[in-house]
């Protein structure tokens, strides 16, 4: 249907567009990447004050939905776990066991001081950064980020993503 | 995920009575660890119930998993410092905690606070009570199911957090009181944008109560559901509209009255059953009374300073144009730095206000150093979690995250 | 009824066990023995209509400057909300056996402040029903708002030491894909 184009149009960096044919064309690796940066599943973990303007990302102003993000109640459909607060050393044990049901690939955001280095809470019951016991990929500053921050530190791993190789299996 | 328990042998002896519905023999008892990764449960909250079929036989909560030990932190910092810690109490309502907190200091320290600080400090309380009961009533709904009215309602909260970001830079961890003042003035435009706000939210409250007042699913869930009565309710320490739901009047804001609430004229509304359904109807009518407030504060905002003279100025410089005495007791303590004793008095202070979640009371004990000797957080959320162990008994596992709702705990104060 | 009127009153029908009234900033707070406790909070309560407990917290009075004090104190705040008054219990425990009667039987409510309390400060409650830590993890070392315990803690909880081996261990199952060995067809 409709007249075939010859130019290919470019959707993001290295994949194309076949205009009429419904198909992209490109490397694997770059289609897989492509497509997860744009479904980000996080977990849905609020920790502490952060998860309050974590709720207010995906609430109707800001409205997460339109990237791909949709939070997701259970770890095992996730494939993002925001540290949304404090970590105490209480908690941090069943931090570290919603990270691990999560499937591969898997990406963790902490998201404020807390998580990113425990804050003003240099105290006897608080875990001093979420790095200590889980790999951190963004680290998001601010106590608590904005809600825009929260979106910058979600395209920082979508640029991430984007960049990734073999993540999958030995070809993408 | 269940863990068989064995409890044959106890079943036993307890089906000797036959009123008590439980059959013989082995029937499967498990035990539920919900949370605290868990949506329902606002938070960190753990609680681990028996189950019985889908009864809750027993039910006892596991707090502690955000326990960031404010009160030792803040006896290793000064009265001053510790203001920032209070916004990371409540973090729903950060500006209610900051108040709080500072009328405690000011009461142990005998600083006077200027009328028109007083206004504010009202103005920004019920601000904040507007944003907790929104925060509330938004995440109460999207747990019984009704995932419209969170849309709605995060709508007009982020109103008001844009107004206190311009008010004081932050949208949730404020720090906007200071001892014997508050940190900014009002501007003109804040003002305006907050008359604009006040005017339209009335309609706001009817376009909630029209999604859910009359709506069966919410009615069958609210009504008869996590009954107590006004002795129970005293019983088990509740405050708040948790209280109030049960008929007794109890508000801080009318029995102790702090900053400028004995000169405000709002009521305090009671339900009557003391079930989800009055303590709802209760908190609406309590944004109602609180936009009622606004309007006065607005009408009645008096001019002066924001600052009194003597307040103990340790963190933030001294203004231009502020007059500094050197004699005042606070501020030989600037001078002879905050360790010296002998500057402040030593004794005890026990300081509630009302938040939206309750009662939150400071306990402080002054040994006469620039730093607090003790200081106890009365948090509401706390005890009302310690009540869910008696309200959770007996009823279904779906009601008792209604009534986790509808006790509006947050565990950022709970755990402290 | 005025507080010091009611701070008078329990020091004519408890003597000896009143050991002083002090007043800072018009409240009133009454030093009490442990051992008559729950006599006098029951005795607030009913004579007094004291029928809401605000608050009951511990203290430690290691470094306090006034010297007259028991190591420990438990500190009873209530208020009555029929006649408008509050008042300021606080219980002397000394520091050889800190413990004290619960009053868990009066309010429901205290059964998780005086959890707290033991938590935190280490004071025990006698006939408590069910008196085990809430805030820190069941096997935490040391009571933290003791005096001589470390803002930072002395010794690390052993939960976390565990699970930071684990983490390390686990960092073998990690996928880290071809950034590393690319080309070098591993990984099955």
């Amino acid at each position: 249907m409709g007249k075939m184009n010859n130019d290919l149009v470019q959707i993001k960096d290295g994949i194309k567009y076949i205009p009429g044919a419904s198909a992209i064309v490109g490397p694997l690796n770059k289609i897989i990447n492509w497509g997860r940066a744009g479904s980000i599943w996080p977990a849905t973990f609020g920790l502490a004050c952060c998860a309050i303007e974590m709720m207010v990302a995906g609430a109707a102003t800001n409205d997460l939905d339109r990237f791909g993000i949709i939070f997701r109640a259970s770890p095992r459909q996730a494939d993002c776990l925001i540290l949304a607060g404090t970590i105490t050393k209480k908690m941090a044990p069943v931090v570290r066991r919603v990270y691990d049901q999560m499937p591969e690939p898997r990406y963790v955001l902490a998201m404020g001081s807390c998580a990113c280095s425990g804050g003003v809470f240099d105290t006897y019951s608080v875990v001093q950064g979420g790095d200590e016991f889980l790999p951190v990929d963004v680290y998001i500053p601010g106590c608590p980020p904005r809600p825009e921050a929260l979106l910058e530190g979600l395209m920082k791993l979508q640029e991430k993503i984007m960049q990734e190789q073999g993540r999958w299996s030995q070809f993408a | 995920m269940g863990l068989k328990l064995n409890r044959g042998q106890i079943l036993m002896t307890e089906t000797t009575t036959l009123d008590v519905p439980v059959s013989q023999g082995d029937e499967d008892k498990y035990l539920l660890k919900l949370g605290p990764q868990h949506p329902a449960t606002h938070g960190v909250l753990r609680v681990d119930i028996e189950l019985d079929g889908e009864t809750i036989i027993d039910c006892d909560p596991q707090v502690g998993y955000l326990h960031r030990g404010f009160e030792k932190l803040a006896e290793h910092r000064t009265y001053a410092q510790n203001i920032v810690l209070t916004d990371r109490l409540d973090y729903i309502a950060a500006m209610a905690n900051n108040v709080g907190y500072c009328e405690a200091v000011e009461k142990l320290l005998a600083i006077d606070v200027p009328d028109r600080a007083k206004y504010l400090r009202v103005m920004v309380c019920e601000m904040s009570r507007l944003t907790g009961h929104l925060l509330w009533l938004a995440t109460h709904a999207l747990d019984i199911g009704a995932m419209t009215v969170f849309l709605y309602a995060f709508r007009e909260r982020e109103t008001l957090l844009e107004l206190f970001a311009e008010l004081c830079g932050s949208r949730l961890t404020t720090t906007y009181t200071r001892l014997g003042g508050v940190r900014q003035d009002v501007t003109h435009e804040l003002m305006r944008k907050l008359e604009k706000f006040v005017d339209e939210f009335p309609a706001c409250i009817e376009e909630y109560e029209t999604l859910i007042d009359t709506n069966r699913i919410w009615l069958k869930r609210t009504i008869g559901v996590g009954t107590i009565s006004g002795e129970k309710a005293v019983d088990l320490c509740l405050t708040g509209a948790s209280l109030r739901g049960s008929g007794v009047d109890y508000d801080v804001r009318k029995h102790m009255p702090y900053a400028a609430y004995d000169k405000l004229d709002f009521e305090i509304p009671l339900g009557e059953t003391g079930d989800t359904y009055a303590r709802y109807r209760c908190r609406m009518e309590e944004m109602r009374q609180s936009n009622f407030i606004l309007r006065q504060c607005i009408e009645q905002l008096p001019p002066g300073p924001i600052v009194g003279d003597d307040a103990p100025d340790l963190v933030m410089p001294a203004k231009p144009g502020r007059k500094v005495e050197v004699d005042t007791p606070a501020r030989k303590a600037l001078i002879k730095l905050i360790d010296d004793r002998d500057v402040y008095m030593e004794g005890d202070v026990y300081v509630a206000t009302e938040v939206p979640k309750g009662e939150l009371g400071f306990y402080f004990i002054s040994d006469g150093m620039g730093r607090p000797y003790r200081m106890h957080i009365r948090s509401p959320s706390f005890i009302h979690i310690g009540a869910l162990a008696t309200m959770g008994k007996g009823v279904m596992v779906a009601d008792l995250i209604a009534i986790i709702g509808t006790l509006d705990v947050v565990l950022g104060e709970c755990d402290r | 009824m005025e507080p010091i009127r009611i701070a008078e009153k329990l020091q004519e029908q408890f003597q000896g066990a009143v050991l002083g009234i002090v007043e800072h900033r018009g409240q009133i707070s009454v030093l009490v023995d442990r051992d008559v406790i729950f006599d006098i909070i029951s005795f607030l309560r009913n004579d007094y209509k004291m029928n809401h407990l605000n608050c009951l917290c511990g203290v430690d009075n290691l470094k306090r400057v006034a010297s007259h004090h028991e190591r420990f104190e438990v500190v009873y705040q209530l208020y009555s909300i029929e006649n408008r008054t509050s008042l300021r219990i606080k219980a002397q425990v000394p520091e050889s056996d800190p413990s004290v009667d619960s009053i868990t039987s009066l309010w429901t409510g205290a059964n998780w402040l005086e959890r707290e309390t033991y938590d935190l400060v280490g004071i025990k409650f006698n006939n408590h029903p069910n008196l085990k830590r809430v805030l820190t993890p069941d096997d935490w070392e040391g009571h933290p708002l003791r005096k001589e315990y470390p803002l930072r803690g002395d010794t690390e909880w052993a939960g976390l030491i565990e699970l930071k081996k684990k983490a390390i261990q686990l960092q073998q199952f990690d996928f880290h894909g071809a950034q590393t060995e690319q080309g070098a067809d591993s990984d099955d």
